[in-house]
């Protein structure tokens, strides 16, 4: 337990190198690879997103901590089951068309991947349909969708409208997310959740895969 | 009148404190500072900054401005225009090589530097539109009278569709800048629109507008204030 709990602690202080080494430590110790993931990597990631969502740290201390947290990622997801790699579900996640701002995408990406879900981030500039069918054929259960702009946020609707034209509503949930974005813009489009930050659409999105 | 402005090296050197802002960081530990001094010395290595503005009659931007019909029903723009003396379209590119290295701080999994890259690169192609303004507030017949500010597609109600018919007109291709189909300019770190130049009063936009509810952009209508006549 003790060095699960120094790999959490190198996660939070965003030392790469150290929780690589950490992780190999614990491997050759015998710990099982869900057990580093869960007690280690994502918990250190969770307390990280717990003093952002409080203003205690700032997006270059998360981004630091996700590097370090890939490190030891790397390591063991060779080592786990597929069901364990995926085991919280899959998320679709990429800013509307039209709209280029990706930090606050990129940080629910990386927020979520610390909180154990398998995450497709499409980019930014992304068509309705490309979010539809990635998250169709990938098995997505949630597409988040990100935006900037007063005058690009309206092609969240396009994706939630396309899911219903589809048949995909309800199987395929939708949080939206971003600075111009409210709950209730989400409610009017028809979208199923709303994050206010990057640490809320963590639980937002949980709440939604249940 | 088409000009190309030469914007040196030199004229673009991103500030930490911009950067902070831009981050909506209040601080920054020693490390990130040191981070962000990096992505600093980056983008003054990789930016190539190239910028053009050419003259615009109000009547002919317009039309412009009407581009596909998507704007905001009314928009400060509108009243802006009734009051202006002087205009020009404008585009300006740090060019491909900070967008490259992004990427691939990205694809190599360092997010944070590649975070503050973007962030660094952001304030400094603001600072090569600020050259570009600042080039066309020169051409002025009184500069100590008026203000020229600038505004683009996707802010303050002009649709972001508005870009393709400012291309057609400004042709900003010939310094590197491509349209995408869905209106976003690659190289991403560019900025184009119009400058704008009249009593200063005129640029004094309050927040009254259905959209700036939602905006994020904060503090239009300062701008005018804080900004130093040319």
């Amino acid at each position: 337990m003790e060095n699960l709990l120094r790999i959490s602690a190198e996660v939070e202080r965003g030392e790469a190198e150290s929780v690589a080494s950490l992780t190999r430590e614990a491997l050759a110790a015998g710990i099982s690879p869900k057990a580093i993931l869960d007690d280690g990597l994502i918990r250190g990631m969770t307390i990280v997103g717990e003093k952002f969502r409080v203003h205690e740290i700032f997006l270059p201390d998360v981004l630091m901590a996700a590097r370090a947290m890939y490190q030891g990622l790397d390591l063991v997801r060779p080592l786990l089951e597929s069901s364990d790699a995926a085991g919280r579900g899959r998320v679709v996640i990429g800013t509307v068309q039209g709209d280029l701002h990706d930090i606050g995408k990129n940080l629910v990406g990386i927020m979520l991947r610390g909180a154990g879900f398998d995450v497709i981030d499409l980019g930014n500039d992304v068509p309705p349909q490309r979010f539809v069918e990635t998250a169709r054929q990938k098995g997505a259960a949630v597409i988040g969708l990100s935006a900037l702009l007063t005058t690009t946020m309206v092609a969240m609707r396009e994706v939630v409208d396309l899911l219903r034209r589809e048949g995909l509503a309800g199987r395929i949930r939708v949080i939206v997310g971003g600075a111009p974005v409210s709950a209730e813009f989400a409610r009017e489009i028809g979208a199923d959740a709303y994050g206010y930050d990057a640490a809320n659409a963590v639980d937002r999105v949980k709440e939604l895969i249940g | 009148m088409r000009s190309e402005v030469a914007i040196g090296r030199a004229r673009v050197e991103p500030q930490v404190d911009g950067i902070l802002r831009l981050l909506e960081m209040p601080e920054a530990n020693p490390r990130t500072r040191g981070l962000i001094e990096r992505a600093v010395e980056m983008v003054e290595k990789l930016a190539r900054p190239r910028g053009i503005f050419q003259l615009v009659g109000t009547e002919r931007f317009r039309t412009i401005y009407r581009g596909q019909g998507h704007n905001e029903p009314v928009t400060p723009l509108d009243s802006i225009l009734d009051r202006s003396e002087r205009m020009a379209l404008f585009a300006v590119t740090l060019g491909e090589g900070v967008e490259r290295e992004i990427s691939s701080l990205f694809a190599a999994y360092d997010p944070a530097l590649a975070c503050l890259l973007d962030a660094a690169a952001s304030e400094a192609a603001e600072q090569a539109a600020d050259a570009v303004e600042e080039a066309f507030a020169s051409t002025l017949a009184e500069p100590d009278r008026s203000l020229a500010l600038r505004y683009s597609p996707g802010y303050c109600g002009w649709h972001v569709t508005g870009q393709r018919a400012l291309f057609e007109e400004l042709r900003p291709e010939t310094i590197g800048i491509r349209l995408r189909e869905s209106c976003l300019m690659e190289p991403l770190k560019s900025i184009s629109g119009v400058i704008i130049a009249g009593p200063p009063e005129i640029h004094e936009v309050e927040a009254i507008y259905p959209f700036c509810a939602r905006c994020a952009t904060k503090g239009c209508g300062e701008r005018a204030r804080r900004t130093p006549r040319a």
